[in-house]
């Protein structure tokens, strides 16, 4: 029997070995739980080697690293159904796991309109299973972070501000096993740099990447890009809030396809009624595209969703028109389709979420964008934003980390930071020109390619004293 | 437990921590979610596995892992080292703590009905009743009701001879009531948005009678939809507890915690405008009536514990006194600059994170004289705000935009009509200096929040809020276009 050290150094050093421990785990498990008398069983193991180097004041101020595993059991007893779940894997731990399950199970209420564990996914529109695996990554040690950390930190310190952030890498193996016959597993890996820089002067900067392949990250071009920005947003001044044609870069616009997605391309929250969606609406401009896609390989590529089904390339807006949603097993039997792959582990009370949202890109130089504002804002990145009406995607939020006033198309000088209270929806509406190049950016709803964006309005309602 | 313990400190020292401490931690959580009348929901979890924390040569160091055994606890003390080692490579400042007695002793949140030994189907035939109550409301599109329980068993020992057990117990529980017409969507939510949450047992829940107030509730769901829009302009405004807690929380719980104000927080959720130089100077946060406190002893709360997690015995520390800043949430590391002692507010979420300062119960505290009603009935034309619908703060935490489910026009020191989608907003400073009326004890409730997010990695925290309701003027209403 290896070592925990040396299994963890076997899994680092070829993606199969995880994956398919951990899908012989979820199929022990899933074997337990039949054998319980389960009518139906679900396994969803998730194992991950992480370690985060944070920075402040240009100096490592916290370094994390930890090793988890977890078993989420969804057992089902006729249409009763239970969901246990642990991070004990030892063989007491799983028979606990399982027989819990199995007593809870008895007490719970049937779900009448229960539709199964999903099947084996098959036919058109599934993503393609690509490598979404680096060495480069997996194998990242706290010295190679400290050291791109470094390169973060010497880049500030050349300009003479200072640094703040974080570098995180990943890797991590999901199997998915369920009683339908669904038997499936993956590795993963990924990695974020992301950096603010303050200037003395008062201005801050922002960059950040996000790769599969840690090792692609050119940390000092990071701290440069943040130290720029810092320096070009010293001695701010005040703008009256109001509304502004807005260039925004791609920090920002992850913002909106997180918010759209979770407001509406659920097929949850169509189902409720709560969701801005219909099929054939008109909702933004027709230079706005925007498809989920676990395959892409842009993005932190993702093959099956966490209930082991396979993803489909779903096309949500398809120049400025609603077009599809996306589908976990419950809400597509519900819907009387399919589901798309886009589940989240069980129980899942919010529904199912586009988790890889990729923007179309457009046909205009990024450089070129502020040219077409007469007066506006360029805006880096947004902060703290949340739903002030869901359904129609109003948001209220901050801007932060460098916004500019631009006139004749040209940066004139930098801005304090304002409040926007801006439905999402007016604004994809209002969207005249889209950036030909894209980033990889890390949302709250997983990962996102994503260009930037000039749109013709934005309502800022209220400014700060920074 | 010990042999665990003791074998990450020793090896932590043997391989050249000057500082070690490890937390052992057993976590296990229930939830029940129902959606219009179906239990679409019922999960249990269990999680546990142990973290060492260390400082070699002046830089922290972390690792963790979900296998209790000693080959391991070897192998984690080892990487915290070496992580701690690179630290040391990017390093101005070195790591000093303050002083503190060692650590010793136990604590358990009182629990009179353990829900963890209640059984299930009470829970969720409880949970459906209430549900059913708010679904059968004419015009109600959809419910959402919620009940979780949290029980954490936590072992905290460290080089310098501390060993401390708690046993800490959650719960909360809510319904949620959602109508829709075209566009709009209006929800009411009871007790809180996002449930009301206790430090206790299954008493609480029994005591927030949730099928008595769900219809009620659902039935102004309903009504909101027919309200008039909440007109801009700039009113006195009265925030009731469900409100108020989370203004509390977001402009003066987060700007007080220490390591934003030193910046250690900047990536991520920013900093702070409550800078060391305003404590020096006696800053002016708010009106005379302003007295807010940090105080992990309070009954009831989500921060309310033994010891933080780096052995600090819980404690209050005022944080606003007759409305002006006198102090901060600090750590064994941030409280040293500004030359005082911990405050007990270190707190991490889990076994696989590292301690941050986070709130503990930041309570608003009654002033006598005028109960809540009392100051509704002294307003003569004003809103009174009620249960948070969506909040938002700049990275000082100054300019300030809130949500609430619903707005009760005040007239002549009478509630009256709702009006939807109310909003409000302003900067932090200006708007406690402006408040005139806090409620007396008679209204004053421990609330919670169970999803205050911080960190990177993110860490979720359950933090008090202990308030009475309160009265501003001048304040601006109604943002945005509708």
């Amino acid at each position: 029997m290896l070592s925990e050290q040396a299994a963890t150094e076997a899994r680092r050093a070829d993606p199969t070995v995880g994956a398919a421990e951990a899908l012989a785990l979820a199929e022990d498990v899933l074997g337990r739980a039949l054998r319980v008398g389960a009518t139906e069983a679900e396994v969803l193991v998730t194992s991950e080697d992480s370690a985060l180097t944070r920075f402040a004041n240009s100096e490592i101020h916290q370094n994390v690293a930890e090793s988890n595993r977890t078993v989420n059991l969804r057992f089902v007893a006729g249409k009763r159904i239970a969901v246990m779940s642990s991070a004990r894997t030892d063989v007491e731990g799983i028979r606990s796991l399982v027989n819990r399950a199995s007593a809870v199970v008895r007490t719970c209420e049937e779900l009448e309109d229960w539709a199964g564990l999903p099947t084996p996914a098959t036919g058109v529109g599934l993503v393609d299973a690509i490598d979404a695996w680096s060495p480069g990554t997996a194998e990242a040690t706290p010295e190679l972070r400290a050291d791109a950390v470094r390169a973060v930190i010497a880049a500030a310190d050349a300009e003479m501000v200072v640094a703040y952030g974080s570098f995180s890498t990943s890797a991590e193996s999901i199997a998915v096993a369920n009683s339908a016959g669904i038997r499936i597993s993956q590795s993963r890996t990924g990695s974020q740099l992301l950096t603010v820089h303050m200037s003395p002067g008062g201005g801050n900067g922002y960059a950040e990447a996000v790769s599969m392949d840690a090792s692609t990250i050119d940390a000092a071009a990071i701290g440069r890009e943040a130290a720029e920005k810092a320096h070009a947003s010293d001695h701010a001044v005040s703008v009256p809030a109001g509304d502004y044609p807005v260039v925004l870069e791609e920090y920002a616009v992850v913002d909106i396809t997180d918010y759209l997605g979770y407001l509406g391309f659920s097929a949850l929250a169509v189902l409720e009624g709560r969701s801005f969606v219909e099929p054939g609406r008109k909702v933004g401009s027709e230079l706005v595209s925007v498809i989920d896609d676990g395959g892409d390989p842009a993005g932190l590529a993702m093959a099956f969703d966490f209930e082991g089904v396979r993803k489909h390339r779903v096309t949500l807006l398809d120049r400025g028109v609603c077009r599809d949603v996306v589908y976990d097993s419950q809400t597509a039997a519900r819907a009387g389709t399919t589901s798309t792959g886009h589940g989240l582990p069980a129980p899942n009370p919010w529904g199912p979420f586009p988790l890889n949202s990729v923007m179309a890109a457009g046909t205009t130089p990024r450089e070129e964008l502020i040219g077409g504002l007469d007066r506006g804002l360029l805006v880096t990145r947004f902060h703290y934003t949340n739903t002030v009406h869901p359904k129609l995607a109003i948001i209220t939020g901050m801007t932060r980390d460098g916004t500019f006033l631009v006139r004749g198309g040209e940066i004139v000088g930098p801005v304090r930071n304002l409040r926007f209270t801006q439905s999402y929806l007016d604004a994809i509406a209002a969207v005249s020109a889209v950036s030909s190049s894209r980033k990889t950016l890390r949302g709250f709803l997983g990962s996102a390619v994503v260009p930037a964006l000039r749109i013709d309005a934005w309502t800022f309602t209220g400014v700060t004293e920074h | 437990m010990r042999d665990l313990t003791d074998r990450a400190l020793n090896t932590a020292q043997a391989l050249g921590a000057s500082y070690a401490d490890t937390r052992v931690v057993r976590r296990r959580e229930e939830s029940i979610a129902i959606k219009t009348g179906k239990v679409e929901g019922v999960a249990m979890g269990e999680t546990e596995g142990f973290g060492v924390r260390v400082i070699v040569d002046g830089a922290w160091g972390f690792a963790a892992s979900h296998r209790l055994e000693l080959d391991e606890a070897d192998r984690v003390a080892g990487l915290a080292v070496r992580i701690a080692k690179a630290s040391g490579t990017a390093l101005r400042r070195r790591v000093v703590l303050d002083d503190r007695s060692p650590a010793r002793g136990s604590y358990e949140t009182p629990v009179e009905e353990d829900p963890f030994k209640l059984p299930l189907e009470r829970k969720i035939q409880d949970l459906l009743a209430a549900d059913q109550r708010a679904t059968s409301v004419k015009g109600v599109a959809f419910t959402e009701s919620m009940y979780a329980a949290q029980r954490e068993w936590k072992t905290f020992a460290a080089t310098d001879g501390s060993y401390t057990e708690q046993t800490i117990t959650h719960v909360g529980s809510a319904v949620e009531a959602n109508a829709i017409d075209g566009d709009e969507h209006q929800r009411r939510s009871y007790p809180d948005a996002g449930g009301g949450f206790r430090a206790a047992g299954y008493e609480f829940i029994r005591g927030l009678d949730l099928a008595d107030h769900a219809e009620a509730y659902a039935e102004e769901a309903v009504a909101l939809l027919t309200a008039p829009q909440l007109p801009p302009g700039r009113r006195t405004i009265v925030l009731d507890p469900s409100q108020l807690y989370l203004q509390i929380h977001e402009s003066c719980g987060h700007p007080t915690e220490l390591d934003r104000v030193f910046g250690t927080e900047a990536s991520y959720a920013g900093t702070s405008f409550l800078t060391t130089d305003r404590l020096d100077e006696g800053f002016r946060y708010g009106s005379d009536l302003i007295t807010i406190v940090a105080d992990a002893t309070a009954q009831h709360g989500l921060g309310t514990f033994g010891w933080d997690d780096e052995g600090v015995a819980a404690q209050a520390v005022p944080l606003i006194q007759d409305g002006i800043l006198v102090g901060y949430l600090s750590s064994r590391e941030t409280a040293p600059r500004i030359g005082r002692q911990s405050g007990g507010a270190m707190r991490a979420d889990g076994w696989n994170r590292i301690p941050l300062i986070r709130m503990t119960n930041v309570s608003l505290l009654p002033v006598p004289g005028m109960s809540l009603d009392d100051i509704v009935a002294d307003t003569d034309d004003g809103l009174y705000l009620a249960s948070n619908r969506s909040w938002s703060i700049d990275d000082r935490r100054l300019n300030f935009q809130f949500a609430t489910e619903v707005a009760y026009e005040i007239k002549g020191g009478v509630k009256g009509r709702l009006f939807k989608n109310p909003t409000y907003t302003g900067i932090t400073y200006e708007f406690w200096r402006s408040c005139d009326a806090v409620g007396d004890a008679s209204s004053w409730v421990m609330l919670g929040t169970p999803n205050c997010g911080k960190g990177e990695p993110s860490q979720v925290g359950h933090v008090g809020h202990g308030v009475s309701g309160a009265r501003f003027r001048d304040v601006q209403v109604g943002v945005g276009k509708w």
